[in-house]
């Protein structure tokens, strides 16, 4: 997995709360076996028309933000299906940080996985970036992740906080496979307790 | 010992590994798979030369992709479909999983075979690449949703990575009135707690009105746990649960089964044990429920008015303009005269032989509107031959219903179940949002009962009032 240090870019407001993964990937594209490509259809059913032209009132398709790398989002942004294909999709998109005042769990574990920062912030802070990012593309925000800091175009310093581990994974690009297998033994001491104690699983 | 709640219990017979700050290798019971979020975490496996490491544990069924019109013994139209389908057939086989294909009777939507095939038990840890493996917890089962990285995970080391939840209980004390379904109980507690609520929580459900629920009620309770935010549903194994796990293919059996109960007879929360959240609701104040918009937290009674976006606060202002106008729905319009064009009856929320016979019970010796599409998709080959042999088939098909074969459908329409855009349906399934079952299409969610009292009437109806 690259490895994320500092994202320096426009930050797109997209206010609406309960942003769900239906509509940040429609199921129509989950029949792919890849994991990439899946940018262009990020955010489909409201990106495009029903003739496929692109809809100029949607916000990533405003040229100040085409090429945002930064979202702010309302709250319990990523709630309803487990489908990975929504963060490849933000990911491929090109943006690699999210930030709202809750997320949805199983999407809140993927984005990790996949090399995406979400960050939760308190509502005062929340409305502080979601004005920022309402200014366009000469408001860029920083998020440095290894002193947990999100500054805005006019300073405002944010602090947040992220799990030391996940912080560890994504700043040295870990993948979790490995370091699991590292601890193999564990797993074979667990299974040989779990096989007496338990031997009808 | 201090006291523990159920959730308590599962997790820590399951830590394989802890480490200093809390982060735990959480031992995997049972890892169901299905063609939709698997292909590239087998691709992943064999890319790093990696095998799967319980293969004895692990069981894939297609479900999301499948037609459920008959002609799917045929092969699967759709190419892109066909394919993910075809690549769990060939990835079953290359890593030696249990495998029910397509055309096995045993075939159906994953959460309904877990059970079904008595691979569920109480205790495990059971995990799919789908946010409905909640379900699972109706068996006391610590059950949740996970990525197609983390199938990939589990798939190499049997394992997840997991910090711990809080314990949130949800109570509903009391009996249910006539006509009150699971399905009423699951969506009013959204309702109640909303589709956050539950974030960052693993709820157990308990109380009289939970006790009183069949296995089928509870997984339908549980299975929603997710629409609510939380991580996984519990409910504390019983007789009930004992008496539906009994004799399955993979329940153990003998010595086994014997020295399970021991284990099994102690998994419910202690006296005192410390809940972080409690929610109660009253059995008896729980109506007939319908959603009205685009969230699965937008629960009405069916006697109740579609809201003024102006009633809510904060951001669910603008969230319920939004719903309502998608819904093509006016603030102060009575939700019973709202008319409907499809019924869906089927899904990992309501495809179980009992939702089946709730609906038949309502649709016994009637037809359903002129004009209107009923399908019934059972959750199950073997939910559907059960149904045929209860005469159950019958009463949908006199009635105008469409009788399918297994499969998720048009849930979440991958398949060619779909809604036209505008088209407006009653469905037993689990999510309401914008475009879910079809680009367009409008959704109400509702219980079996209440859906096969839309289908006769044509629009969202009180099923106390056919009963």
């Amino acid at each position: 997995m690259e490895k994320f240090d500092k994202v320096h870019g426009v930050a797109a407001p997209m206010p609406l709360i309960n942003i769900d993964t239906d509509m940040i990937i429609p199921k129509v594209h989950l029949k792919t076996i890849k994991r990439t490509g899946l940018g262009v259809v990020l955010f489909d059913e409201m990106r495009y028309h029903d003739d496929g032209q692109e809809n100029e009132e949607f916000i990533l398709n405003k040229p100040a933000y085409r090429e945002a790398e930064i979202l702010v989002a309302g709250d319990n942004f990523g709630c309803g299906s487990s489908r990975e294909h929504a963060p490849w999709a933000i990911k491929d998109f090109g943006i690699k940080v999210v930030i709202s005042t809750s997320f949805a769990d199983i999407f809140f574990n993927n984005c990790f996985k996949n090399g995406i920062l979400p960050i939760v912030v308190e509502e005062e802070h929340h409305a502080v970036l979601m004005e920022d990012a309402h200014k366009g593309e000469n408001a860029r925000i920083t998020v440095h992740l290894e002193d947990q800091q999100i500054t805005t175009s006019d300073g405002v310093v944010i602090e947040f906080d992220v799990d030391p581990h996940r912080k560890h994974c994504l700043l040295n690009g870990l993948d979790d496979i490995g370091l699991t297998m590292e601890k193999d033994h564990h797993i074979d001491n667990f299974e040989d307790h779990a096989s007496q104690a338990r031997p009808w699983v | 010992m201090s006291p523990k709640t159920l959730y308590d219990k599962i997790w820590d017979a399951h830590v394989a590994h802890e480490a200093d700050d809390g982060t735990c290798l959480l031992y995997i019971d049972r890892h169901l798979v299905h063609e939709v979020t698997s292909p590239q975490a087998f691709e992943g496996l064999r890319m790093a030369g990696r095998k799967v490491r319980a293969p004895e544990k692990t069981i894939a069924v297609p479900d999301h992709n499948v037609p459920t019109t008959p002609d799917r013994v045929n092969g699967i139209e759709n190419p892109e479909s066909r394919i993910q389908v075809e690549a769990l057939d060939k990835n079953a086989k290359d890593f030696g999983i249990h495998y029910y294909p397509v055309n096995d009777v045993r075939q159906g939507i994953v959460h309904i075979v877990g059970p079904e095939q008595g691979w569920t038990l109480p205790g495990m840890t059971v995990v799919c690449g789908d946010s409905h493996t909640a379900t699972h917890g109706a068996f006391g089962a610590l059950a949740h949703g996970i990525g197609t990285s983390e199938v990939e995970h589990v798939l190499a080391t049997q394992t997840l990575i997991q910090k711990k939840s809080k314990n949130m209980k949800v109570e509903i004390t009391g009996k249910l009135q006539p006509g009150v379904t699971a399905k009423d109980i699951t969506l009013a507690v959204i309702g109640e707690t909303g589709t956050a609520g539950g974030t960052g929580y693993v709820i157990e459900y308990c109380g009289e009105a939970i006790r009183d629920l069949s296995m089928e009620g509870r997984m339908t309770v549980c299975n929603m746990a997710i629409e609510g935010g939380a991580r996984a549903g519990l409910i504390a194994p019983d007789e009930t649960t004992f008496e539906y796990v009994k004799g399955r293919p993979h329940a153990p059996k003998g010595a086994q089964w014997e020295a399970a109960m021991d284990w099994w007879k102690t998994l419910f929360t202690d006296e005192g044990a410390h809940f972080d959240k409690v929610i109660t609701l009253r059995g008896e104040d729980i109506a007939p429920v319908v959603t009205w918009g685009t969230s699965p937290e937008d629960v009405l009674p069916i006697t109740a008015t579609i809201p003024h976006p102006e009633d809510f606060e904060g951001g669910k202002v603008d969230a319920a303009r939004r719903s309502i106008e998608y819904m093509g729905l006016e603030a102060g319009q009575k939700l019973s005269d709202v008319e409907i064009d499809t019924v869906f009856i089927g899904s990992c929320t309501n495809g179980r032989i009992e939702d089946l016979r709730a609906a038949a019970e309502i649709l016994k010796g009637k037809k359903i509107k002129d004009g209107m599409r009923a399908m019934v998709v059972p959750g199950s080959g073997l939910v559907r031959a059960q149904a045929e042999e209860e005469g159950l088939a019958e009463i949908f098909k006199e009635a105008g219903f469409e009788w399918r074969l297994a499969g998720c459908s048009m849930c979440l329409a991958m398949n060619p179940d779909q809604l036209q855009p505008g088209e407006r349906c009653a469905a037993t399934s689990n999510r309401n949002f914008e475009g879910r079952q079809g680009r367009g299409g409008r959704t109400h969610l509702l219980s079996p009962a209440m859906a096969a009292a839309a289908a006769i009437t044509g629009r969202l109806t009180d099923v106390r009032e056919l009963m």
